[in-house]
């Protein structure tokens, strides 16, 4: 009991106990894994529209131009020609060139940003901007005020547009302000699995009330971290504690196109200068057997080339998938692998991303 | 929670039927639940000789593997090739067409350290509290 009362609660806890979810501890939150079967919310996201409560992630609020208050020199990615109502994703590094976390800059205004990080990082991330930004920039740590529930799914425009009228004009990575049964959203065109969808932040107490609206739809399912999780292997997306981590450069996570390279940020130095050792790759099992995080990768003469950081079972191919850092050419494509231990080892090959194609992200 | 009242159980959660000499295994209603979908289970090999309490099968869920431990000792004589195609079997029926494996049965004394319907029942209870 001890773990679980340490454990923060969204607002949404007594929605996901009371519609049969199974909890699991994420990142420090109390999160529902599944409500009916991973599989079952698969079909519900894939081929429908399913929600998922979000609320555990992170929201900063800065105030000041990128330049002037360092908020430019914090994150990777390019920002100073960002319009406003449009976010982009990228990372923010130590001085090291490993990731403190990656992150989506949302512009609100000329000088109004929203940051969106992870949960488990939370603290950590609040510190580094505290610390990085100059004096003159306003930073507040919006998170336990902030709520965020995501619709996804190739329906989840048609359903969101009733709710909020204006949504179907957002245009991938935009967002704007509206209302859903007089609660004020911000609503963007974002997600993580890979399919058309909508990221919805309001006020943490209003959350309920949205979620119960939204749920009232009957082609709507709540769907759990569980899916959450095979519907981003399925994509290729990188997940903070997996794929990146302080010690990882994001050169080698395959982030390079989320890295402004000329301008000046913190630990780009570092990040260029260290010899690229590893790459991340993708690799298909030959069967249904998938691959594991913490796998060894053995290339075809049995040497021991990398490690899995993500394995599932791929719904979408009915075979297993998974992500990992590997030897330079063993992540080229097509080549043979196997992953496994010294005890047992199977079949795979390595795959382009993404696993899945068929999504309708960009529809 | 289903229980076969007639079947025999393991604390790691695989049951047991014998008939003449021939144990048929799976994995109890109560494994499934809590390993969610089965999307692949490793068979043994026929023909090879297990020892009661070892692992023997692994069967995977969407997101982790697990263990499957032999409930009793003896040589495998056949294996359910169905679970292959249709590894969701054993979420469906898991005491019925969701079995895993049929082991020729080496030393009957070994069932009595494996526990009944009702035992296999209480044990479930203090795993709740």
């Amino acid at each position: 009991m001890s773990l679980e009362t340490s454990l923060h609660n969204t607002p949404l806890v007594e929605e996901h106990i009371a519609l049969g979810a199974k909890m699991v501890g994420f990142g420090g939150w109390n999160m529902p894994l599944q409500y009916e079967s991973i599989l079952a919310e698969w079909d519900y996201n894939r081929k429908a529209v399913s929600i998922f409560d979000c609320s555990h992630m992170g929201e900063f609020v800065i105030k000041g131009d990128a330049q002037e208050t360092g908020l430019d020199k914090i994150v990777t990615q390019p920002i100073l020609d960002m319009p406003v109502n449009t976010c982009r994703y990228g990372a923010m590094l130590n001085e090291q060139g490993g990731v403190i976390d990656d992150l989506i800059v949302y512009r609100k205004g000329q000088q109004d940003w929203m940051i969106v990080v992870n949960a488990a990082n939370i603290e950590k991330n609040a510190h580094h901007f505290r610390t990085q930004l100059n004096p003159n920039a306003h930073f507040e740590d919006a998170s336990f005020r902030t709520a965020k529930l995501d619709l996804q799914g190739p329906q989840s425009r048609d359903v969101l547009k009733v709710l909020a009228p204006g949504i179907e004009k957002l245009a991938y990575y935009t967002f704007g302000h509206f209302q859903i049964a007089g609660i004020p959203c911000l609503i963007s065109r974002t997600g993580y699995t890979g399919e058309l969808g909508y990221e919805i932040y309001c006020a943490w107490e209003k959350s309920k009330e949205i979620w119960q609206i939204i749920l009232q739809d009957a082609t709507v399912k709540p769907t759990g971290l569980g899916v959450r999780d095979v519907l981003r292997v399925e994509m290729c997306y990188s997940l903070y504690g997996h794929e990146l981590d302080e010690a990882t450069s994001p050169l080698e996570a395959g982030l390079d196109k989320f890295i402004d390279g000329k301008k000046e940020f913190i630990g780009r130095q570092a990040a260029f200068a260290r010899p690229a050792q590893r790459t991340i790759g993708y690799l298909t099992s030959i069967s249904r057997k998938s691959p594991r995080a913490g796998n060894i990768i053995f290339d075809a003469q049995g040497r021991r080339v990398g490690v899995v950081t993500s394995g599932t079972f791929s719904p979408a191919l009915q075979l297993g998938i998974g992500i990992g850092f590997m030897a330079h050419p063993v992540a080229d494509m097509g080549t043979d692998i196997f992953f496994g231990d010294d005890k047992a080892k199977t079949a795979a090959k390595i795959a382009k991303r993404p696993f899945y194609k068929g999504g309708s992200l960009k529809s | 929670m289903e229980i076969e009242e007639s079947f025999l159980y393991t604390k790691e959660h695989e049951w047991v039927s014998i008939e003449d000499n021939i144990a048929t295994m799976g994995i109890t209603d109560y494994a499934q639940g809590a390993l969610g979908d089965v999307t692949y289970v490793e068979l043994p090999e026929e023909e090879t000789e297990v020892d009661q309490f070892e692992q023997f099968v692994s069967v995977e869920s969407v997101k982790a593997a697990s263990d499957i431990y032999a409930p009793i000792s003896g040589k495998i004589v056949e294996v359910n090739r169905k679970l292959e195609e249709n590894p969701s079997l054993v979420n469906k029926d898991c005491y019925g067409k969701g079995w895993i494996a049929k082991i020729e049965v080496r030393d009957m004394d070994e069932s009595t350290n494996l526990m009944s319907a009702d035992e296999y029942r209480s044990f479930l209870e203090t795993l709740e509290h």
